[in-house]
């Protein structure tokens, strides 16, 4: 990289992540005033939005080319007390924290204390949610069965199509003109909220281009003051290229990179949302300007790859905004889940879309070396080895990038939800593993469904062993079942139960959103939501999936396997000696403990008996969640992804038949329980590659392999292992190249391993910032054979 | 002790029929099989590691695949003392001496009670009988990523000529699978059962480790000769063969050997490639935990300068070098 990017780059790297105010503070000023009673919701939400974009500081770094930051600087992070208000124990807490660390100042602390949470207390999204919620959920969530993204932060997980590398904010204003003119008053009795949505959406258009405009006019004062001429007439350009977009189309790279960040920042300014934003198929949208620049003369490979890496620098300046009602030990990450698309297929006629900005993409990443933005090929039969190799020698330098995605069966999965197959092409994974048709979806996750947890509570008829209450239904005293079937029928009752449990509440927290915390700007961007005049909370999209995200596939496995094998086959042990074995955590039944470890089988080992079990127990979660209504007109999917809550579930649940003590992590997506794939990758593929991908909405596997299995034509052969995977119609799947003991290294002596890597379940981040259970537990996951 | 199959499988998924169901049931000894293994022959294989081998090399990176039957194997450095092999022990075999477990072969009937007992995992049993069948079910979970990446199955070991039967059998059913066999042999074995399975046979990976036959016996036990002809008449038959040399420092890297080894190769006709084998201590390592007492020889890994300079030299005879296989 050059000494720019170099600059750049440690400018990002360097500077640690602090708590701003100034979005809490605006939006505080904004909600005292007289506007909030005065109109309706969206266009409140609107003006508060046009409100920040014309008063945040505006900032441009020295000898940057992609301008704008989130907060008023690099790494400084906004709050959103809208959604949830941080109180003065959780500033305490963030600032103190071994890790994920925020710095807050006392001025920082002052403010809080005398002007945003006394305004917001009692206000937020998060009370309103809670206070809704019944004794059941309550209960539930509280012993950990399941989580709540919308306690925290608003329904997103979308990615932008081309749509703005043809159009411009004013192209968007006439559509929205258009259709607000046709709205039917007569015939439509939603036409008066259309209207609104309408006014807000326009409200919004002018907001970003006004927030361009505002960098543009900056621009061109640092250049009056520049003496410089290179760098004066650097900072014209930049005035040029914000005064151009995004109110119209990009004429050029620069400004088509330009345009898409300042849609990136007034999404994730107008409000904190799951994952932040993306791009989606970045090298399929940049090549035409790519193309046009190099035939006109306008702009080199060098030049344009020099802007790719000022675009990558920009996201890793955002970090994620932390959490409210954080503990000392729980920590989280700086990772706002970005994920750049690279390869596929062309949308139109689905012949292979990999070209030169593909290649570039991923020497950019290679070279960058940066947790956000993230990355992943995607992978069609139809593309050439070459990609699959040459993102195999980026992920063989071992920081967890690029991920893999099975292109054709991703395109299945979008058929298969009843999407066209234009539409279907369009798409690709969102942040984590979640498929959406790019520019047409909201695929909202809602939170992790904890099925190690449910797999307890039928082991003790509904009865939580924690706290002695009855969580769910009575499924039947365990000491009492005479066959494995019956353990399993109680553990679909179970599941049943709690599914229901999250839908009822689901179709409540969507209605909340809808009505107190719709996002008109999200809404211009996609389709159909102009066309609709509804909100992107409220059934605009196209498409409108929710998910609940299924974790510990491979533990529970493992347990049903353990009990099935040494109760009802082997007879070792009877059910009523096993259960009491897990109340006393094993002690004093270590021996039974070490049997239950060591010779069971177990899940991610290509064997029939835990295998049929893998599926029984995954088609078990598709048959009752698949296909269900939610409130927008979409319907339920399955996922399987665990981020990093397999680490917050493991720790409330007690001991289990698979010999894992108390509180330890489950196991994390589809991949194997800690330690217990024994034969190998090939195994493991198997293994993952037996319940039907197609069924659900993303699936993740992790796989970790030494930077010795990958010396030489090692490489080829992951390459084919990658293949063969997806042959098998496997989703996704990322590698760590990394050794344990390296690893140990690193948690020793942090500082010195600073810019080490690691892919951690759908998103990679340092690993000297991830918690030290976290940390362990990848230590831990087995390294795969071979070496 | 049937860790290295899951065997609640029970036939092998092929809908092309058996040739003999008999030859299912013919029974080996086996001690591994290694899947996604890279370095055996082309694209991703399964190697099935035979129990049992006629040479006894000095440098041995598998010493338990010496002997032919089961034995128990012990990783002292996880034992705890606990005692609870010798309590679980039917036949007295385990007894505690100096504060350590020690167990009398003569005693032990290999029935796997202490590795069951065993909290830490130290004790395992190395080895199983096992059937055709079940191998084939094993080597057959793997067709997907064959087909991909050009690869197949390596019969390795110890010495897979010595098992011709168990050998032959497995050759017949993967042809009859279509899946590529390679045998990584020492071809210390009659000719005619060389003969006999070279037809069956898609790849030999024939191991060339000294030129010298008395040096040869020295560090393995066995005269050369008898290896040099198997590999000749391999060659003369229109086999594919790729040779493996496994440097040894201080035996077998001295130039004049290197030289007489690719003067060797090159009056071979079909030699697809040569691959060099770096040693590393990993045997001997392994042959602390055999309760037979085996004496490994104390030497250090090649460098890379080493290896590299061997490669180049064949090279540029003309021959496809890979270092590690």
């Amino acid at each position: 990289m050059n000494e720019r990017v170099a600059k750049l780059r440690k400018q990002s790297v360097e500077t640690k992540p602090y708590i701003s105010t100034e979005r809490a503070e605006l939006m505080t000023e904004f909600y005292k005033g007289d506007i909030p009673a005065r109109e309706s919701v969206p266009v409140c939400r609107a003006l508060s939005f046009k409100y920040l974009m014309e008063n945040k500081t505006i900032c441009i770094n020295d000898g940057e080319l992609i301008v704008g930051e989130r907060g008023p600087a690099p790494k400084a992070t906004p709050t959103y007390p809208e959604l949830c208000c941080h109180d003065l124990e959780d500033l305490r807490i963030l600032s103190s924290r071994e890790r994920t660390t925020f710095i807050v100042t006392e001025e920082v602390r002052r403010i809080y204390k005398e002007k945003i949470i006394p305004f917001w207390s009692g206000k937020t999204m998060r009370e309103k949610l809670f206070s809704a919620m019944d004794q059941k959920w309550h209960q539930a969530f509280n012993a950990g069965v399941f989580t709540e993204f919308m306690e925290q932060r608003a329904p997103g997980h979308a990615i932008l199509d081309d749509k703005i590398y043809r159009r411009g904010m004013l192209d968007f204003k006439r559509d929205i003109a258009e259709n607000r003119k046709k709205l039917d008053y007569f015939n439509d009795p939603r036409a008066y909220e259309k209207d609104q949505e309408y006014r807000a959406m326009d409200v919004c258009a002018d907001a970003v281009i006004i927030f361009a405009q505002r960098h543009a006019d900056m621009a061109l004062e640092l250049a009056q003051r520049q003496t410089d001429a290179v760098h004066r007439r650097e900072l014209e350009q930049i005035a040029e290229v914000c005064s151009h977009v995004p109110a119209n189309a990009p004429r050029n790279f620069w400004e088509a990179l330009q345009s898409y960040w300042f849609v990136h920042l007034s999404v994730i300014t107008e409000l904190n949302t799951w994952d932040s934003f993306n791009p989606g198929r970045l090298d399929q949208h940049l090549l035409p300007f790519y193309e046009k620049g190099l035939q006109e003369g306008t702009l080199t490979p060098e030049q344009a790859k020099e802007l790719l890496q000022c675009f990558w620098i920009k996201f890793n300046n955002q970090p994620a905004p932390p959490k409210v009602g954080v503990t000392e030990e729980q920590s989280g990450t700086y990772v706002d889940f970005a994920l750049i698309n690279v390869g596929g297929l062309t949308p139109t006629d689905g012949s292979d879309a990999v070209n030169d900005i593909s290649y570039m993409i991923l020497d950019v990443v290679e070279e960058m070396r940066l947790p956000q933005p993230s990355s992943c090929i995607q992978l069609s039969k139809k593309n050439p080895d070459r990609l699959v190799r040459r993102a195999c020698e980026v992920i063989r330098t071992g920081f967890g990038q690029p991920s893999v995605f099975n292109t054709d069966v991703i395109i299945k999965e979008m058929l298969q939800d009843g999407k066209s197959m234009i539409d279907a092409r369009t798409g690709g994974p969102s942040g984590c593993v979640t498929i959406s048709s790019f520019g047409k979806e909201s695929c909202t996750l809602t939170g992790y469904m904890n099925w190690s947890k449910i797999f307890e509570l039928a082991c003790n008829n509904g009865i939580d062993p924690n706290s002695g209450e009855q969580l769910g239904p009575q499924t039947g005293d365990a000491r009492e079942f005479t066959s494995y079937q019956q353990l399993m029928d109680a553990y679909k009752e179970q599941l049943g139960y709690f599914i229901d449990l999250k839908i009822r509440s689901n179709n409540v927290i969507e209605r909340l959103f809808a009505n107190y915390m719709p996002a008109p700007f999200m809404s211009i961007l996609m389709d159909d939501c102009i066309g609709r005049g509804l909100d992107y909370h409220n059934g605009g999209p196209r498409y409108n999936p929710t998910y609940i995200q299924g974790v510990g596939i491979g533990t529970v496995t493992d347990a049903l396997a353990a009990v099935k094998f040494h109760v009802f086959d082997q007879q070792n042990v009877t059910i009523d000696e096993l259960l009491k074995a897990l109340r006393a955590n094993f002690e004093g039944h270590e021996r039974l403990q070490h049997t239950l470890l060591y010779h069971t089988p177990k899940y991610g080992n290509d064997d029939d008996y835990t295998d049929s079990i893998t599926e029984e127990v995954f088609n078990a979660y598709c048959d009752l969640l698949n296909g269900r209504p939610n409130t927008k007109g979409g319907r339920y999917r399955v996922n399987l992804l665990p981020t990093t809550v397999h680490i917050y579930f493991g720790s409330v649940v007690g001991a289990l038949p698979n010999g894992r003590k108390a509180g330890e992590p489950v196991s994390e997506g589809i991949s194997p329980s800690q330690g217990c794939d024994a034969k190998g990758p090939t195994a493991v593929i198997k293994s993952a590659a037996r319940i039907d991908h197609a069924r659900t909405g993303g699936t993740l596997l992790n796989m970790k392999f030494n930077p010795q299995v990958l010396a030489g034509d090692g490489i080829d052969k992951l390459a084919h292992l990658i293949r063969s995977y997806f042959k098998l119609d496997g989703h996704h799947v990322q590698f760590n190249v990394i050794g344990a003991e390296m690893l140990r290294k690193a948690q020793q002596n942090p500082e010195q391993h600073r810019d080490l890597i690691i892919r951690v379940a759908g998103f990679s981040d340092y690993f000297v910032d991830v918690g030290r259970d976290l940390q362990n537990e990848i230590i831990a996951r087995t390294e795969q054979q071979s070496f | 002790m049937a860790d290295i199959l899951n065997i609640p499988d029970s036939e092998p998924t092929s809908s092309v029929p058996r040739a003999k169901q008999s030859e299912l049931q013919i029974r080996g000894f086996i001690f591994d099989i290694k899947k996604y293994a890279i370095h055996d022959g082309p694209g991703i294989r399964t190697t099935v590691f035979f129990k049992g081998c006629p040479l006894h090399c000095q440098w041995c990176q598998n010493p338990e695949s010496w002997e032919r039957h089961p034995e128990l194997g012990f990783r002292r450095g996880r034992c705890i003392r606990c005692g609870q092999c010798v309590e679980v022990c039917m036949r007295q075999a385990i007894t505690f001496t100096e504060d350590q477990p020690s167990i009398d072969a003569n005693k032990c009937n290999l029935c796997g009670e202490c590795v069951d007992a065993c909290v830490v995992g130290a004790r395992e049993i190395i080895g199983q009988e096992i059937t055709v069948s079940e191998v084939m079910i094993a080597i057959e979970k793997d067709v997907v990523f064959y087909d991909q990446s050009g690869g197949g199955v390596t019969f390795s070991g110890g010495e897979p000529l010595m098992q011709p039967e168990f050998l032959l059998a497995l050759l017949n059913q993967c042809q009859a699978q279509q899946i590529h066999t390679a045998v990584d042999t020492s071809c210390y074995a009659e000719p005619e059962i060389v003969e006999s399975i070279s037809e069956k046979t898609d790849l030999f990976l024939c191991d060339l480790k000294h030129m010298d036959s008395d040096i040869h016996e020295r560090f393995t036990g066995v005269e050369n000769n008898l290896i040099l002809d198997n590999i000749k008449r391999l060659s003369e038959a229109g086999k594919k063969i790729v040779i493996r040399i496994p440097v040894i420092p201080g035996f077998n890297d001295d130039q004049a050997n290197i030289e007489a080894t690719r003067r060797f190769a090159a009056s071979l006709s079909r030699v697809s490639k040569v691959d060099i084998l770096p040693y590393n201590s990993g045997g001997k390592e392994k042959s602390v935990r055999l309760s037979a007492s085996i004496k490994l020889m104390q030497t250090k890994t090649p460098d890379d300068k080493k290896m590299n300079s061997i490669a180049e030299y064949l090279n540029n005879y003309g021959f496809e070098v890979s270092i590690g296989g």
